[in-house]
């Protein structure tokens, strides 16, 4: 089970969160194609790697945050709140070889 | 080595000391007219396929570590083909047909077992969902029968249906043609028939990258032993399907999470047929070893640790104990996740790629294993004929961008 620091409550078990899938994915203008639809719909990085997510406090405070997770070893490197802007995922992958926990 | 009642004789007098090698080691060639890349039991079944009923036998199957080592070896080996939609049912039931005299067409004891799949409801919910996947499986000629509780407790005595439990049975579905198969027989089976047709299967050697031409067609790929001319690629990497696609610049609509299963001390007979329930998270059946098989649900987050979190087994492990509480005390020996391809319909994609000579059979999620014969025999003539077979015509890439879902998920959320 993974221990999640929630930018406002601090570090809680797993199970009072709820992953909410890849983050930075903006839905598209009303005009989008199809295809782009396809894209904000249903098509994902699924990286392994470092990634960028949503989880959200569903059993504590009930707010939304995101993270940048190792989909290998599963360690946080990195846990910001939503509206902050995407850390550089290439960067974040250079510096923390060792898998640093924020 | 044709195996046979007198082959076995023959070595017993022999000591034993002439069985042969199974598969051959080749080195890789510097080109192959297909390159399948993943050496699990669809990606091996695809190239029996091509050589046994296409004629291209100079295949590769490129596998980065050794075969089977991957989901082939981490399911609980339920084989069913009870699904809700038309196109599903083609599919799986195109795979179950298959596997009736799979042992006898490979000359391998897969050891296919239709010892019945119950697949029990707990709420009107549960029966109400049930009952029209049986309607909807008998329209399409496939057996799938109700049973009322005492019904299932005949069919499986050591199951609790008592009314005073937290999810009392109220019933169950029961496909009579379901069972089990060895997953390791099928992955061996295949290989050994694929290698004797010529097919060369290439362990520790992993796909770095996929080399594309001017045009864009697929040219060659990458691998940790060097590169490998290829006139068409196969893509069958099951977790790492999105990893693999990426190097040919493909972003598929997949997202992987661990899976787990675990195995209990070998036990006498006692478990009859495959139990599966949905609703509260569990599905056990008993391996000719003895050991009980039972699978767990899928974590909540994308991973490749091949690794998942505890409380998802303990909360199957509570449901089997609910459900069969004369296994209260028995002791668990194993448990091991593997990490599974899941799309947002729950239903694979076996299709060609917007990249010329590029076809991915992936997206299989937490159910691949029974539908391995059907999968690699349908994805075997997409590659050879560059068009899909009558089973998987529907399972395309572009469903996702034209709408056209094939939703089992709200049918099989967990146990699938």
């Amino acid at each position: 089970m993974l221990l999640i620091r929630c930018p406002y409550c601090g570090e809680r078990p797993e199970i009072e969160f709820r992953n909410m899938g890849e983050a930075h994915i903006l839905r598209p203008t009303p005009a989008a194609s199809d295809d782009e639809m396809a894209d904000f719909l249903y098509r994902r990085s699924n990286t392994k790697g470092l990634i960028a997510e949503r989880w959200r406090h569903i059993h504590g405070c009930g707010r939304f945050f995101n993270a940048v997770r190792h989909t290998v070893t599963d360690k946080f490197v990195v846990i910001y709140k939503s509206g902050e802007p995407k850390p550089d995922l290439a960067v974040l992958a250079a510096a923390s070889t060792g898998g640093a926990r924020s | 080595m044709h195996f046979s009642y007198l082959s076995l004789i023959r070595q017993a007098f022999a000591g034993n000391a002439g069985w042969p090698r199974q598969w051959r080691d080749p080195e890789p060639k510097p080109g192959y007219d297909v390159v399948i890349i993943g050496g699990g039991g669809h990606g091996l079944a695809t190239a029996y396929y091509l050589a046994a009923e296409h004629g291209i036998r100079n295949v590769a199957v490129i596998e980065r570590g050794w075969i089977g080592g991957g989901n082939s070896g981490r399911n609980t080996t339920i084989v069913r083909s009870n699904y809700l939609w038309e196109e599903s049912e083609a599919l799986y039931d195109h795979a179950l047909d298959i596997w009736q005299d799979l042992s006898q067409v490979l000359n391998y004891n897969v050891m296919y077992s239709a010892r019945g799949v119950l697949m029990l409801a707990h709420t009107v919910h549960d029966v109400q969902t049930s009952k029209r996947h049986i309607h909807a499986n008998r329209l399409y000629g496939i057996d799938n029968e109700w049973l009322s509780p005492e019904e299932c407790r005949d069919f499986c005595p050591p199951l609790n249906i008592s009314k005073d439990i937290r999810y009392p049975v109220m019933g169950g579905a029961l496909q009579r043609k379901g069972g089990v198969a060895r997953h390791d027989a099928v992955v061996w089976g295949y290989a050994r028939a694929a290698s004797g047709l010529g097919v060369d299967i290439i362990q520790n050697c992993e796909v770095t990258g996929i080399r594309r031409s001017a045009s864009g067609a697929v040219e060659a790929v990458e691998t940790s032993r060097g590169a490998i001319k290829a006139n068409k690629v196969g893509i069958v990497a099951a977790g790492h399907s999105s990893v693999v696609a990426a190097m040919a610049g493909v972003r598929l609509p997949l997202e992987s999470y661990p899976l787990q299963a675990l195995v209990s001390e070998p036990l006498k007979p006692i478990i009859p047929c495959v139990v599966m329930s949905n609703t509260i998270h569990a599905y056990i059946s008993q391996s000719d070893k003895g050991d009980l098989v039972i699978g767990a649900g899928t974590d909540q987050y994308v991973s490749y640790s091949q690794t998942g979190g505890l409380y998802i087994n303990n909360h199957t492990i509570e449901a089997i104990c609910e459900l069969f509480p004369t296994l209260r005390r028995v002791r668990m020996m194993r448990g091991w996740g593997g990490i599974v391809d899941t799309t947002p319909d729950r239903s694979p994609i076996l299709a060609r790629t917007p990249v010329p000579g590029l076809y991915i059979n992936c997206g299989w999620g937490t159910g691949g294993f029974k539908a391995t014969p059907g999968s690699g025999h349908a994805f075997a003539h997409t590659i050879a004929r560059d068009e899909p077979h009558p089973a998987n015509a529907a399972f395309t890439l572009e469903r996702f961008r034209d709408g056209r879902l094939i939703d089992e998920a709200a049918a099989a959320a967990v146990a699938h």
